[in-house]
């Protein structure tokens, strides 16, 4: 299992504009400006891709903070 | 497990038509439903869809038949011969009756005909496929056609930029000794509303308000247009269709590396990259069309043969898995080896049809 930080960079990795330093446990990804459903689906294929699990729209929707997803992500597995 | 396998079958060739006129995502007009949530250049080049052809006169059953008329002449085809006509869609000309039964009256087939509808999108080629090599396995059919794509909606509403319209046609043979068909077939109905028309069905009949725009995944939409969980839909592909093509391939002991064409229903380009990656398969091996007709549903499949692999293949046995996916949910997966003997039309464009000769 990958820890918080290093699910934070590969979380961060998705974006092309955001500076990764913006990214952190506790951002409120829904909230950052370069934020859309075109990066959640980025952010499905990295977790399924690294994790092996398959998040539905509903798990990325009602994630508040980066560390949310993060946790959502671990019960999963 | 949904696994079966028909033999003494071929396809004898297959042909696509699409409206003429091409709408281009980077200058998208009012009809074009584009999100406010990104830039028409972000919207392309994370879907992989620059432009649609599409029509707001013709229908599914229109390029159908102009597809049809083409293939059944390039290969000489006796119409009196065709006994059987599958028609998939989701777009079809009237709530009832069936398409398919239009189309034999419209192509002039034989009334010793078996005529049905399969409403089915993306997965739906590779369903109605073998539908059509089942009933032409036996060889008490010897020839028959599968019609298959979407268009024109039930009602006007801003077009989603990531879909096409296309009207495919397939000729299947009955052919003694032949390799025929391998199938996997799978359906999770928990995921119904993942993709879903919500009213026009008795479920939910129309009404006043089923045309009220409601906003949906940042789009203004009313309850007649198609309306999806994109990320839902994303999910469900990326796994899905890679597990399909490997219980397939371990079902039938076949490596599936070693086809020379994997073509899968082309959704979004971001999700199918990342099935080509998931199965390790050579992307030289997996062509798409999705770039210039977008997502055309049950007609990518066919699409994509008849746009990117004309001329490639036609003259030696080559090995083609195909792989749909998507509404309902449901997925299916086939594999086959072309003959020396395939035919492959040019890609029809249809014409708007002028005022006074617009059929019926």
């Amino acid at each position: 299992m990958k820890s918080l930080d290093e699910f934070v960079e590969l979380f961060a990795e998705q974006f092309d504009e955001t500076d990764a330093s913006e990214i952190t446990a506790t951002t409120v990804f829904h909230d950052l400006e370069e934020w859309s459903s075109l990066i959640g689906l980025s952010v499905i294929a990295m977790v399924d891709e690294e994790f092996d699990v398959a998040l539905k729209g509903d798990d990325v929707k009602n994630s508040v903070t980066v560390e949310d997803l993060y946790n959502n992500v671990k019960s999963k597995l | 497990m949904a696994f079966v396998q028909f033999k003494n079958v071929r396809i004898a060739g297959i042909s696509a038509g699409v409206p003429k006129f091409v709408a281009s995502n980077l200058t998208p007009s009012e009809d074009d439903g584009i999100s406010s949530e990104y830039s028409p250049e972000a919207f392309v080049e994370a879907t992989g869809v620059l432009e649609r052809h599409v029509s707001n006169t013709l229908t599914t059953s229109d390029l159908c038949f102009e597809a049809a008329e083409k293939l059944i002449s390039d290969l000489q085809w006796d119409k009196s011969e065709i006994e059987a006509i599958v028609f998939v869609s989701q777009t079809a000309d009237y709530v009832l009756p069936a398409t398919a039964c239009i189309l034999q009256d419209r192509l002039g087939l034989s009334r010793e005909c078996y005529a049905e509808d399969v409403a089915l999108g993306c997965s739906g080629w590779v369903y109605g496929l073998s539908n059509v090599v089942s009933l032409v396995s036996t060889g008490a059919i010897k020839k028959a056609l599968l019609l298959a794509g979407d268009a024109k909606k039930r009602a006007k509403g801003s077009l989603d930029p990531l879909f096409g319209h296309a009207g495919t046609a397939t000729a299947i043979e009955y052919s003694e000794g032949a390799n025929g068909f391998k199938f996997h077939f799978g359906t999770d109905g928990s995921g119904y509303d993942a993709i879903i028309m919500p009213d026009g069905g008795s479920r939910n009949q129309v009404s006043a308000d089923s045309f009220k725009l409601e906003e949906i995944e940042g789009k203004q939409m009313h309850r007649l247009q198609t309306h999806m969980k994109g990320m839902d839909v994303f999910s469900f592909g990326i796994t899905t269709a890679p597990k399909s093509v490997k219980k397939l391939a371990e079902r039938f002991e076949f490596n599936y590396l070693d086809a020379d064409y994997v073509i899968f229903h082309q959704a979004n380009m971001k999700m199918n990259n990342q099935i080509v990656k998931k199965l390790k398969l050579d992307p030289e091996r997996v062509p798409s069309c999705m770039y210039r007709f977008g997502n055309t549903s049950s007609a990518s499949i066919p699409l994509t043969i008849v746009t990117q692999l004309k001329g490639k293949f036609e003259n030696r046995p080559t090995k083609f898995i195909c792989c749909g996916f998507g509404v309902g949910l449901s997925w299916g997966t086939v594999a086959f080896v072309s003959d020396d003997n395939t035919v492959i039309s040019e890609l029809v464009e249809v014409e708007e049809p002028k005022e006074e000769s617009k059929w019926m």
